[in-house]
């Protein structure tokens, strides 16, 4: 991967090693006899989004659950900020594939959802919902149930909340594989922007190619059987070119050919 | 129901097998069935008086304590059933018993076990509803979608939290559903209750009608009873169609 490293012209600058906001160290998982993860080790720079890439089944899901705290690993560490976790904590927010709202709840309590579970007043907490509700394009809809939105606006619901936590660290597990094409790519450029403007460390599972090309600083190549991180590529010349240009980049394009090259083999 | 084509208002079939009633009464076939009309003049006629009301009391009583108790230990322990494993497997056994035994026949042994008073009744009545109840919120909380979990726990939802925030919501379509069969069965154990323990409330007034051949009083306490349970359970049916909106999307 020698285009994604060294040429760029501040090669100095990402020589020195990022500081990192999460660290994954030696983690292993089994569930029973399956393998799901074996001695995987990574680290996800502070303020960047991170992806992590690879065929279905391939242990992303299981990987951001144990960063989450939500399962616990066999083995191993994660540190969040310098400090191994122990469970769920509020450093780290979660945006789930399913969206995963209270159906029996309108956006403006989903929004709050978060922040009710952490103790915030109920004027206060709905303040700071608003504010994301109408960050993530969404105002109006304060009142509606998740039942009356469209998948994206049921995302995006998903999204402010995790926002509103405030949390350092925001896991992201293949939030945009259940909305269509267009809202995708809408999606995809809000989170670029979120990125620039947040100032958190994103965790961003996926298993498009171009997405993950697209929107990351680094990407993380995941292999089956058993798990391990193949290969880290850190797109360095299309990020400050302007979302438009990125798809006729020349790097860009070669790094998706790159990526499928190596994960071809894997694809039954 | 549709009679040549034309839709009537529902229960009207009620009114064909009223109409029916009253035509046997009328003949005057048996002392076992008097007319419909006098029955509701006969019901009228004691819906006011003292021992009527003593009755409603009385039953009334015992039947919301009954219920009021099968729903709050009921539910509960429903959901924690639904949610470890452990506790399932300790106790769905002697759930499934319970829901399909002819509870009837402890009435006895609960006499033994908690006297000929009010106590034994509201336990028959509680006995009666509970079972429904528990396998309810259990099936409700055991349908919950996964992330909505996750998602809580990931906010740092104690238990508590994740009991009455999620599990509680999240199974109350199928909750709703076992309280209302429940309700129905209360008023089975109630009126039991209060044949075989004691004779006080409507199972006194049905004692006392049916020994004296007062079957126009008889049936009319007994189509009281219905209207009664008829409406409750409505009341409950009604709650649940107003949550079922999400039951789907959970
Ligand atoms: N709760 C579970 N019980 C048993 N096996 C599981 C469980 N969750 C995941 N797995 C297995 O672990 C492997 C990794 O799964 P997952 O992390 O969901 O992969 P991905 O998100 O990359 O598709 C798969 O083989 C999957 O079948
Ligand atoms: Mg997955």
């Amino acid at each position: 991967m020698a285009m994604s490293q060294i040429d760029t012209p501040f090669a100095d600058a990402s020589m020195a090693a990022p500081e990192s906001a999460v660290s994954v160290r030696g983690v292993s998982k089994n569930y029973g006899a399956v393998e799901a993860l074996k001695n995987m080790s990574l680290e996800f720079p502070k303020g960047q989004l991170t992806s992590l890439l690879g065929p279905s089944g391939c242990g992303k899901t299981t990987l951001l659950k144990i960063i989450a705290g939500l399962i616990p690993a066999d083995s191993g560490t994660i540190e969040v900020g310098g400090k191994a976790i122990t469970g769920p904590g509020d450093d780290r927010a979660f945006v789930f594939q399913d969206f995963a709202l209270l159906p029996w709840a309108n956006v403006l309590r989903n929004v709050a959802f978060g922040l009710e579970l952490r103790g915030v007043a109920k004027s206060e907490r709905e303040a700071i919902a608003e504010t994301y509700i109408a960050n993530v394009g969404l105002a109006g809809f304060e009142k509606a149930f998740p039942h009356e939105l469209s998948g994206g606006m049921r995302q995006r619901v998903g999204l402010a909340r995790a926002l509103s936590v405030d949390s350092q660290v925001l896991l992201l597990d293949e939030p945009f594989s259940a909305v269509d094409e267009q809202t995708r790519r809408k999606f995809q450029e809000d989170l670029l922007s979120l990125v620039e403007n947040e100032n958190k460390t994103f965790i961003f599972v996926t298993h498009s190619i171009e997405e993950a090309v697209y929107v990351s600083d680094q990407i993380a190549i995941l292999l089956p059987r058993p798990s391990r991180v193949s290969e880290i590529i850190r797109p360095s010349s299309f990020r400050n070119k302007g979302v438009e240009n990125i798809r006729r980049d020349p790097e860009y394009l070669d790094i998706v050919d790159e990526i499928w090259a190596s994960l071809r083999n894997y694809v039954e | 129901m549709q009679v040549f084509g034309v839709k009537l208002p529902a229960m009207s079939s009620l009114l064909l097998w009223g109409l029916l009633w009253e035509i046997v009464g009328q003949m005057g076939l048996t002392f076992f069935v008097p007319p419909l009309s006098q029955v509701f003049a006969t019901l009228f006629e004691i819906i006011g008086t003292p021992p009527f009301l003593k009755a409603l009391w009385e039953t009334g009583y015992a039947f919301f304590m009954g219920v009021f108790f099968a729903i709050v230990i009921g539910i509960p322990v429903g959901i924690l059933m639904g949610k470890s494993r452990f506790l399932d497997e300790l106790l769905l056994p002697w759930v499934n018993i319970f829901v399909s035994a002819p509870l009837t026949a402890l009435v006895p042994v609960l006499m033994v076990l908690f006297g000929f008073g009010l106590t034994s009744i509201i336990i028959t009545t509680t006995l009666f509803a509970i079972w429904i109840i528990i396998l309810n919120a259990r099936a409700g909380v055991r349908q919950i979608n996964r992330s909505l979990v996750d998602m809580a726990r990931s906010f740092g939802a104690s238990p508590l939290d994740a009991f009455t925030k999620i599990y509680f919501w999240a199974a109350l379509p199928e909750i709703l559903g076992g309280v209302r069969i429940g309700v129905i069965r209360a008023v089975k154990g109630v009126i039991i209750g209060q044949l075989l323990i004691s004779i006080v409330g409507f199972g006194a007034l049905f004692e006392l009608y049916a020994s004296n051949f007062l079957m126009g009083h008889f049936w009319a306490v007994l189509i009281i009873l219905f209207a009664l349970a008829f409406s409750i359970s409505e009341f409950l049916g009604y709650l649940e169609r107003k949550v079922a909106y999400y039951a789907a999307k959970r």
